[in-house]
């Protein structure tokens, strides 16, 4: 270690193994993932939205699951929740679907319209 | 690169680990390689998260879920329910008393009045990554002090902070970082003391265990403002895994170059090692420690000369708590005035406490120095359990005292307490409810500090052996007029005479019961009565006659014959043959055999009312 900047720079990269640990993300992805979720395919959708996010290196985001939510007949149900903006559900969401959302909703921030079954603020 | 969503973070402190959190753990991976989701979940062993009362505990983020009690019998239904279905286990969550679940961890009330500074990433982070410790700030302070500040300055900021020493003392850590810098020598030394000896105190364990980094970081912190350029860390080798993790975090140290020649493009070069103490509460005391490093036998010398002047090696030494240099970082990160704000007017800062005892709540906790005792034992630890009373809390392990409930508003502080007849010590806690019989704890502190005496001085091994037969004596019921005062003589003569800290202080606990609790001295030698029915030979097992039902179990279970009766005349025992062995009183299906105080059978006790 010979500068104070080396330091810096092997924590901001070790910091990115700790995200889940703080709670500050810019987006949080929240798949459901009740029993109807899950036999909808929730799994591999969590599955292809973990893969899309890792390939592509976003640190700021969060992939998590909940449990049921009621909306059994859109499973598998995935909420995108952003500070300061409306969380938008998407519904009947599949492996190639997820990829979608991530590419054009997470990293270009367009709301894929023809997925979404709500948006709330 | 694999990303993972659900970061667990199990507490391998020793309480856990001893309640089985690495057979969890083992049942954590299993149960996930059967769902097929190891990918996408990190287990991390971590240190100490505080509520051993509560172990196996286990923190799942991002959600911040606090499991507690968790059983290898849980983990499929957690597994299955949490992280497959994303629905968290609310049967093992932490509850309140009208059963609602606390969303947050600062919520639960043992962690409300706590702020964490040494303890600050225990439980957080994984011990045995350096990549963790870095992430939240570390080597940020030594890398920050060898190329901003001039050691002198080091020591300014330290002594801006108010910061004392940890172990018990209380010596003002920049003044003692003075004295070591002003020693003129080339060759100078730090020391990690790290021989947690007093029963009941495990802080220095699970820092070492938890956050060796921290540790480590903050002797090069000592290193660089004092001019030493190698460091000891003496720990015992009760231990093992905190040995393991501080050799761990040297070793990554040095291959981060933190350790080594020229840190941080600077001319300080520094290098620390690890020495196993066999575990004497002597080499605690730092001229013994000192001894034991050089493979010397533990005893101490006397001083002067310091060890800051003449110490290992003969050369300039400062030892500094585990504790102690745990806190470091955190000062030049926060800036000594953050530090200094916490605390009253004399005792800055924070300290780490283990709660131990008749306590809802025990574990390890760390709360600002000025809180009161009610405070620490009612609203961090919860109270006493079983509907029972408080009575007495032991502060300072074996070296402290016994203070009494008129003492629960008292401020954790060196002066106050010191003050009341107790001392702040290590930090260990020991509560105890209005079953326990103040003169027979007296004997155990006592019992302790007796067996540890290395016999060097005679005050010590003389003096405290004379006390101990006198309390054998009080407490098997052959105590004398002019005991109390013999031992009070006794007490405070070693306090005055004896070498070191161990046996200036070994007459504590004595002195501060005598204190507080002459009563029961008292009703033990002159009514030969323990009033707390501990001490054996003064109570006695009595049969309630209306609650028994005459079933004669405790007649046939008594070993030596001394229970007579029939159904219809009820069972008696015999108080001159029973050698109360408890049988009785534990097999009586109707809890009819009470524990009463006194012999039970000489006249003196029955004139002064004392048994029935």
């Amino acid at each position: 270690m010979k500068t104070l900047e080396e330091l810096r720079k092997i924590r901001e990269k070790a910091q990115q193994d700790m995200k889940l640990r703080e709670s500050n993300t810019r987006i949080k992805i929240v798949v459901g993932m009740g029993t109807s979720g899950i036999a909808m395919g929730a799994r591999d959708v969590m599955k292809a939205l973990m893969e899309e996010i890792a390939n592509r290196n976003l640190a700021d985001v969060l992939v998590t699951q909940t449990g049921e939510k009621g909306l059994s007949s859109m499973e598998p149900v995935v909420d995108v929740i952003e500070e300061g903006k409306p969380t938008i559900t998407y519904g009947n969401i599949t492996a190639d679907k997820a990829r979608k959302i991530v590419a054009e909703h997470i990293v270009n921030g367009k709301v894929v319209n023809d997925f979404v079954v709500t948006a709330q603020s | 690169m694999s990303l993972k969503r659900t970061d667990i973070l199990l507490c391998c402190g020793s309480g856990c680990v001893s309640a089985g959190a690495l057979k969890v753990k083992q049942a954590l991976i299993d149960e996930l390689k059967k769902q097929g989701i190891s990918e996408e979940i990190n287990i991390i062993e971590t240190g100490c998260m505080g509520p051993c009362d509560y172990g196996p505990v286990m923190m799942v983020y991002p959600e911040g879920v606090f499991y507690r009690k968790v059983s290898v019998d849980d983990v499929p239904e957690m597994v299955e329910e949490h992280f497959v279905k994303g629905r968290p286990l609310k049967r093992l969550m932490m509850q309140d008393a009208n059963e609602k679940i606390f969303d947050q961890i600062k919520d639960i009330p043992f962690y409300k009045k706590q702020v964490k500074v040494a303890l600050e990433n225990c439980g957080f982070i994984n011990p045995e990554l350096i990549e963790e410790y870095i992430a939240v700030g570390g080597y940020e302070a030594i890398g920050k002090a060898l190329t901003e500040y001039t050691p002198e300055e080091t020591i300014e900021i330290v002594k801006k902070s108010g910061l004392r020493g940890r172990g018990g003392g209380g010596f003002p850590t920049g003044l003692k970082w003075q004295f070591g810098r002003a020693s003129q020598d080339p060759v100078k030394y730090i020391i990690c003391n790290g021989d947690e000896g007093d029963p009941g105190a495990f802080m220095d364990r699970s820092l070492l265990e938890g956050d060796p980094h921290r540790v480590l970081e903050g002797m090069m912190l000592a290193a660089y403002a004092i001019g030493a350029q190698k460091g000891f860390f003496y720990i015992r080798a009760e231990y093992p895994l905190a040995i393991r993790r501080i050799k761990n975090a040297i070793q990554q140290a040095h291959e981060f170059g933190l350790l080594g020649d020229n840190i941080f493009g600077t001319n300080f070069s520094f290098d620390a090692e690890v020495r196993t103490g066999a575990g004497a509460f002597v080499c605690g005391e730092e001229t013994a420690l000192i001894a034991s490093i050089q493979g010397k036998r533990g005893e101490p010398t006397s001083k002067p000369p310091y060890p800051s002047t003449s110490g290992l090696w003969e050369k300039p030494t400062v030892v500094n708590n585990v504790e102690t240099l745990a806190n470091l970082s955190t000062i030049f990160n926060k800036g000594p005035e953050w530090f200094a704000g916490m605390g009253s007017e004399t005792s800055k800062g924070t300290k780490v406490f283990a709660l131990t005892g008749d306590l809802n709540n025990t574990g390890l906790v760390e709360v600002p120095m000025g809180v009161t005792l009610r405070e620490l034992i009612f609203e961090v630890g919860g109270g006493i359990p079983n509907g029972r009373k408080f009575k007495a809390v032991q502060l300072g392990g074996p070296s402290g005292g016994c203070l009494t409930s008129e003492h629960l508003d008292t401020a954790i502080d060196y002066e106050s307490l010191k003050a009341a007849g107790a001392m702040v010590g290590s930090g260990g806690i020991i509560v105890m409810d209005d079953s326990k019989c103040m003169v027979n704890i007296a004997k155990f502190f006592l019992e302790f500090s007796l067996d540890e005496s290395c016999g060097k001085c005679t005050p010590c091994r003389v003096g405290l052996k004379q006390m101990h037969e006198i309390l054998e004596r009080i407490t098997s019921g052959k105590g004398k007029e002019g005991d109390i005062e013999e031992l009070e003589r006794l007490g405070h003569t070693i306090k005055d005479t004896a070498l070191c800290g161990l046996g200036q202080t070994a007459p504590n606990p004595v002195l501060s019961t005598i204190r507080y609790f002459r009563n029961e001295y008292e009703s033990h030698i002159k009514y030969k009565s323990c009033e707390a029915t501990i001490c054996l030979p003064l109570m006695h097992f009595l049969i309630d006659q209306d609650t028994c039902i005459g079933c004669g179990l405790c007649s046939r279970k008594c070993p030596v014959s001394c229970i007579t009766g029939s159904q219809k005349e009820k069972y008696k025992i015999d108080q001159t043959a029973c050698v109360k062995c408890g049988n009785c009183a534990e097999v009586c299906p109707v809890h009819a055999v009470k524990r009463i105080p006194g012999t039970g059978y000489t006249k003196s006790d029955a004139k002064n009312g004392l048994y029935e």
